[in-house]
């Protein structure tokens, strides 16, 4: 059998990202982690891809023509958890062994045990360069499929990604595809007053990218430019995505806090009935 | 070394496509004829070793057996987070290749002195660590390496030993070498050093004095027997590396030696005690401004004989 994409579209992909932000809040409380905001952040890019975009097939996940994912922020792993399970890589129950004792459910995603996951992240800036390679690989066999990356906005700090930007852009690999989770807070302050990354857009075009922004929350706007790759023949796409850090529960949007704090008692409550309310 | 190497991966590269080899923007000369001969087997990562160990990653994650390539540290501290976290952890078959182990570059300064690669990268699991003495080893451990799964570090030296095998000999990684045999004292090395320590072995001969000299060309799966035979058999063991004492081969034998209950009649650890060197010189002249010369092995190994304490380290210079 071969792997496909779900035609499920923008009302699917907004019901499986209701469903891992719900799924995060519970797995991060319940094991006591951080990054709730950071998966929160990211739960509708990650809802489009495994919701339909990626090529992927749970029965072979090593199925040689699929679409490679990785999630360069490790620290989001919860989500991407989430993701495949509900795509159907690993049982939904095990989601609830996320950050507990003799678990392989990391804090920080890891592929061993975990079909479906492709690279084990955590430390910032790898998940580009093994993204380059994959995709470098690729063109060398003539496979078809395509690489995406997706990275923090903090993360774009580590210098090793731009060498990755710039490797990229030299090899023309427009089967490579970076999203950035764009919602301009990091670990301890705003990225503006952190490292600030703008003119950010400029930046990519001046490496050499193909570049969209878009509203990282907004479906129809991810599937639309998701589904029309690469952005420029013969250049690597990068999708700037703006979002918001927290996205969906009223007290965690937008704050420093939500990159640490774990949902406990009232806040749990408060926090998942907007999601459900959602 | 490094032309051994290179002209047994041309050969394997021609007959397995799945190799390839990925050098960080060093190699001058050296590379040209399996660039123009492999140009799909071959890429220039540029000056971007942790991009260049990703990129590795990716391609061997994908079927690929993949070299890196560079000098000194680079293919290995610079970039050694690439290395654990993507390499090792995701068992891909990445074959890091250093050029220049210890002092090979002594003239270039601190930044090329690759004197701590061999404790670091074996405390990485899993990493297979091989440092090869001569060049018949070289070509062993180029082909051997192929056929190993996951990823290995091959430290190629200036320096060597030159062809040591016996006739019909086969390389065994993870395989210590007795080069040289003899029950007085055993001189254990990796490394180019093996040629120095071999050079010992004849002056204490000269003396009445038969040295056992052991290749160690693997590091890491490293072979307890052959080092616990010569703890029994011999009066001492004497290690011999051009690298920093802690955590290299002297600590390892030590470690092994410990955990078995088998105590050597003597032991010393030739290697290097002080801090950074900030002197420069030729391979040659660092060895015998450090104490990792002929002379120097030949004491030590004169001294484990006699059941005499070797007393290490004055600052900068292994004391004998």
């Amino acid at each position: 059998m071969t792997g496909t994409s779900r035609a499920d579209g923008p009302a699917g992909s907004r019901a499986l990202a209701k469903r891992i932000r719900i799924h995060a809040l519970r797995m991060t409380s319940s094991g006591g982690s951080a990054h709730v905001g950071a998966v929160l952040s990211m739960a509708d890019i990650v809802a489009v891809l495994y919701g339909g975009l990626l090529r992927v097939n749970p029965a072979e996940p090593g199925w040689p023509e699929r679409d490679r994912f990785i999630l360069s922020k490790g620290h989001a792993g919860a989500g991407i958890y989430a993701a495949v399970a509900e795509r159907g890589f690993m049982p939904v129950a095990k989601l609830k062994t996320h950050y507990q004792d003799g678990s392989d459910l990391s804090g920080h995603v890891s592929h061993k045990g975990i079909p479906g996951v492709e690279l084990s992240t955590g430390s910032l800036g790898h998940g580009l360069s093994v993204g380059a390679g994959m995709a470098f690989g690729a063109r060398l066999d003539g496979r078809r499929h395509r690489v995406f990356v997706l990275l923090s906005d903090g993360e774009c700090d580590e210098g090793s990604n731009w060498e990755a930007i710039l490797f990229a852009a030299h090899h023309r690999l427009d089967n490579l595809v970076a999203i950035v989770d764009y919602n301009k807070i990091q670990s301890l302050a705003p990225v503006k007053d952190t490292i600030e990354l703008e003119p950010f857009r400029a930046k990519w075009e001046a490496f050499g990218w193909g570049v969209a922004e878009l509203d990282g929350h907004d479906h129809a706007a991810l599937w639309q430019t998701l589904s029309a790759l690469p952005l420029q023949p013969g250049r690597p796409s990068v999708v700037i995505a703006h979002t918001t850090k927290g996205k969906g529960v009223s007290f965690m949007e937008n704050t420093v806090l939500w990159h640490y704090r774990t949902a406990k008692g009232e806040e749990f409550d408060r926090a998942l009935a907007e999601l459900e309310a959602s | 070394m490094r032309d051994a190497f290179i002209a047994r991966l041309t050969l394997l590269a021609e007959r397995d496509p799945r190799i390839m080899l990925i050098t960080g923007d060093l190699g001058f000369g050296v590379l040209t004829r399996f660039a123009a001969e492999r140009p799909r087997q071959f890429l220039n990562a540029g000056v971007a070793e942790a991009n260049m160990t990703g990129l590795a990653t990716g391609l061997a994650l994908d079927g690929r057996i993949v070299f890196t390539y560079s000098i000194a540290n680079f293919p290995t501290l610079r970039c050694l987070e690439q290395v654990r976290n993507d390499a090792a952890y995701h068992d891909a078959d990445v074959k890091i290749v250093s050029i220049g182990g210890g002092f090979s570059y002594g003239a270039l300064g601190m930044s090329h002195h690759a004197t701590e690669d061999l404790a670091i990268l074996r405390a990485i699991p899993s990493i297979t660590v091989l440092s090869p003495g001569c060049l018949w080893e070289v070509e062993g451990a180029t082909e051997a390496i192929v056929r190993t799964p996951g990823v290995c570090y091959l430290r190629l030296d200036k320096s060597s030993a030159g062809r040591t095998n016996a006739d019909g000999e086969t390389y065994q990684l993870g395989r210590m070498r007795v080069v040289r045999d003899g029950n007085d004292v055993s001189l254990l090395a990796t490394g180019g050093i093996l040629g120095a320590t071999l050079r010992a072995a004849e002056r204490l001969a000269l003396e009445g004095i038969s040295a056992r000299v052991v290749s160690v060309h693997t590091i890491r799966p490293f072979d307890a027997d052959t080092l616990l035979r010569a703890c029994r058999e011999t009066g001492g063991i004497v290690t011999v590396e051009e690298h920093v004492v802690d955590g290299g081969l002297g600590g390892l034998v030590a470690e092994t030696c410990l955990e078995a209950g088998v105590v050597p009649h003597g032991f010393h650890r030739i290697g290097l005690r002080a801090g950074f060197s900030s002197i420069v010189g030729s391979q040659e002249y660092l060895r015998t401004r450090y104490g990792l010369d002929e002379a120097a092995i030949a004491a030590a190994g004169r001294a484990v004989t006699q059941g005499r304490v070797v007393t290490a380290s004055t600052p900068g210079r292994v004391g004998l």
